[in-house]
């Protein structure tokens, strides 16, 4: 148990010592990035509480560096252990400075003076996060991003050597999400810094994680690396996906795919036909597509939008003369269906003007 | 370069401070019907008691024990506002707008009743564990409906219907109270700064320093507890403790006050407010002395308002902190909402 930074045991958690989820065994190395997934609801906040120790455990344990989470005094505690939460900070007149200094608290003495160290603790850790140009502005006057990202310099101050933030991401826009999990993939690779987060992104969590923990209700469901864990059925399943769907593949998330049988038949392929599926998904037109080998890039979003796809010329044939009219995108190796529809006198679409 | 301009800021403040300071004690101590030179006064204050002649008498049995009372409890309703503000994360909150000071009020006016018919006086710390007791009371009362209302204006009018009901009960006993005692009572608790004898006043402010020294003790925690208390107990705050202590002190400021004077009104939101704008900074480690030596200030000179505005008459000490704090707690409000529509 010595080598790992943090382990939970047998941990349930909830409230009331009634136990929300149980049966939680998770070990991680330093430098490890943990993810916690699952649906709103699923108790991912729970855990995140039980483990920063503002919730007990009902039941087992959890060790920090091999000593009981319990045992730890506060300061020193607070020495391994730094978090980023959920809950709106507004402090009155403090600069992003003076909130990414007092992380720093458990390192200074009787009346929270800072010494040199300090200060360089803290403009290193600004640096870090990107905002020591907004360093002398007011907490109050700065966007959901750079509020976040002087949160976790805050953290950083405290130089945890475990680090756990509940659903960073939330509020913050593309762009910011990126920043924010490549800095800590930055902090958790360059300083060994292990990290324990929550996210609602599966694509992102994918993409940061060394360890996934899905949860759902009552139960973990799956523990393991991306890999591991993730498949389109997988994530669909862990959400109750009825009507989306979650390709892995390119970690994207795709909505409903229009119902009733398909009225127009798209000629892609190569990622011609990307376009096309989005478009006729926006439009709630239902259609079929092929022909499509299963390696190529366009496939599974065909499968995922499409009605039908299909990866044999005559099926196609059959089923491009059932529909109403034939989209072209222009892929040279569906050349012989093209041709195949103009005899039949299907009517040809090239652009998107021409669909009703 | 901004911390270096900020902590220059910080210091001629603190500067000008100390100084209207000095010139408020000078002003007080000069101000009144019998006029005494200068020279005078400070021979009296150096020969530290009264030499027998009628201006010995007025300077050292009235105008100074007033004025260093006007000081002392003006500085502690400041901080112990200061202290109330930082436990409910409410700028407007303090001692008497959260109506605690009626609650020592009643009790001190109960135990008054009660005690002065078997004695023939109420020793003063008698009336400060009344004050207390009562101080803890309204607080428990407050807490208790605070858990359940997360607007600033909710906890405001909490505090009014607590305070007002601790005012009938007040009123309800006094109807029933000797003739004698009603007045002692009535002229106690106005809010007033005369008649108070060195004796309480001595015990008064060692009780207030020691507060205020542990409050300063606690500006650490304060600090970290402004990001919110997940945020204070993940750095190593004990969140609890921290609570209880902030509720403790500032009882305490505010009974000792109250057993003085009798309720002030709005020194504890007003003085922390305006120390904030002046420094330019709410750190507690600058703001609690800050504030102390402001509060000591602006209740001086509101004493000295009330003296000399309708000179002979005096008004109650609480008719003039009112004129003024009473507004900033408007200007707080507005100020709040503004805050909370652009974001």
């Amino acid at each position: 148990m010595a080598d790992f930074l943090f382990s939970a045991r047998d941990l349930a958690v909830g409230y009331q010592k009634k136990p929300l989820i149980s049966g939680i065994r998770v070990d991680l190395r330093r430098g490890a990035i943990l993810t916690l997934i699952g649906p709103n609801g699923a108790g991912k906040s729970t855990v995140l509480k039980t483990i920063t120790r503002q919730l007990a455990p009902v039941a087992g344990k959890v060790y920090i560096d091999g000593k009981d989470l319990q045992s730890y005094a506060p300061a020193e505690l607070a020495r391994r252990m730094a978090v980023v939460l959920t809950e709106r900070v507004r402090p009155e007149m403090m600069t992003c400075y003076e909130v990414a200094a007092m992380g720093r608290y458990p390192h200074t003495g009787r009346f929270g003076a800072l010494t040199k160290r300090d200060h360089q603790v803290v403009r290193s850790a600004l640096q870090r996060v990107r905002a020591e140009d907004i360093a002398d502005r007011d907490f109050d006057r700065i966007s959901d991003g750079q509020r976040q990202r002087v949160l976790l310099a805050r953290a950083l101050c405290q130089e945890p050597e475990l680090l756990v933030l509940d659903e960073p991401t939330s509020f913050l826009d593309i762009r910011h999400k990126i920043d924010l999990l490549d800095i800590l993939l930055e902090e958790s690779r360059s300083r060994g810094t292990t990290v324990i987060l929550s996210l609602h992104e599966i694509d992102l969590a994918e993409k940061i994680s060394d360890l996934v923990l899905c949860l759902k209700g009552d139960r973990v469901w799956r523990l393991g690396t991306p890999s591991e864990v993730f498949s389109d059925e997988a994530i669909a399943a862990l959400y109750d996906l009825e009507r989306g769907s979650y390709l892995t593949s390119r970690g994207s998330i795709e909505l409903s795919r229009p119902a009733g049988e398909p009225r127009l038949f798209v000629l892609g392929g190569g990622g011609r036909g990307l376009a096309w599926y989005r478009l006729l998904q926006k439009r709630r037109l239902p259609f079929a597509a092929g022909v499509l080998q299963e390696n190529d890039v366009e496939y599974p979003v065909a499968k995922a939008l499409a009605a039908q796809v299909f990866v044999h010329a005559e099926e196609a044939k059959k089923a491009l003369l059932a529909c109403e009219a034939v989209i072209d995108a222009g892929y040279p190796a569906n050349a012989g269906l093209l041709a195949f529809a103009q005899e039949n006198d299907k009517r040809i679409i090239r652009s998107a003007d021409e669909l009703d | 370069m901004k911390q270096k301009t900020a902590t220059a800021r910080v210091a001629v403040m603190f500067a000008l401070l100390v100084f209207a300071f000095g010139a408020a004690l000078v002003l007080n101590v000069n101000t009144g019907s019998l006029s005494i030179a200068p020279g005078q006064i400070f021979k009296i204050i150096l020969h530290g008691g009264t030499d027998g002649t009628p201006a010995g008498n007025v300077i050292w049995k009235i105008r100074l024990p007033r004025l260093l009372a006007a000081a002392v409890l003006g500085g502690a309703l400041s901080v112990s506002g200061f202290l109330l503000q930082t436990f409910f994360r409410n700028p407007i909150a303090g001692p008497y707008v959260l109506g605690i000071s009626s609650g020592a009020k009643m009790l001190v006016g109960i135990t008054m009743i009660f005690l002065l018919r078997r004695l023939s006086g109420v020793p003063f710390w008698a009336m400060m564990a009344a004050a207390f007791l009562g101080s803890m009371l309204v607080t428990g009362f407050v807490l208790l409906f605070a858990r359940r209302v997360k607007s600033m204006s909710a906890l405001l009018v909490i505090g009014i219907m607590i305070g007002s009901v601790c005012t009938a009960v007040t009123d309800f006993f006094i109807t029933f109270a000797d003739e004698a005692n009603v007045a002692n009572l009535h002229a106690w608790s106005m809010g007033s700064f005369s008649a108070i004898s060195w004796r309480s006043l001595h015990i008064a402010s060692a009780v207030i320093f020691a507060a205020v020294i542990g409050a300063f003790l606690l500006s650490k925690p304060i600090a970290a507890y402004r990001l919110g208390e997940n945020y204070a107990r993940s750095m190593g705050v004990n969140v609890r403790l921290f609570r209880v202590a902030l509720i403790g002190l500032s009882s305490v400021l505010s009974a000792a006050v109250t057993a003085l004077s009798g309720p002030i009104s709005f020194v504890g939101v007003a003085a922390p407010h305006m120390t904030k704008l002046l420094f330019g900074t709410a750190k507690p480690a600058v703001i609690i002395p800050g504030s102390f030596l402001l509060g000591a200030v602006f209740c001086m000179g509101c004493d000295l308002i009330a003296r000399t505005a309708f000179s002979p008459s005096e008004l109650a000490i609480s008719t003039v902190t009112a004129v003024f704090g009473a507004p900033v707690v408007i200007a707080l409000m507005l100020k709040r909402q503004r805050r909370r529509e652009n974001g």
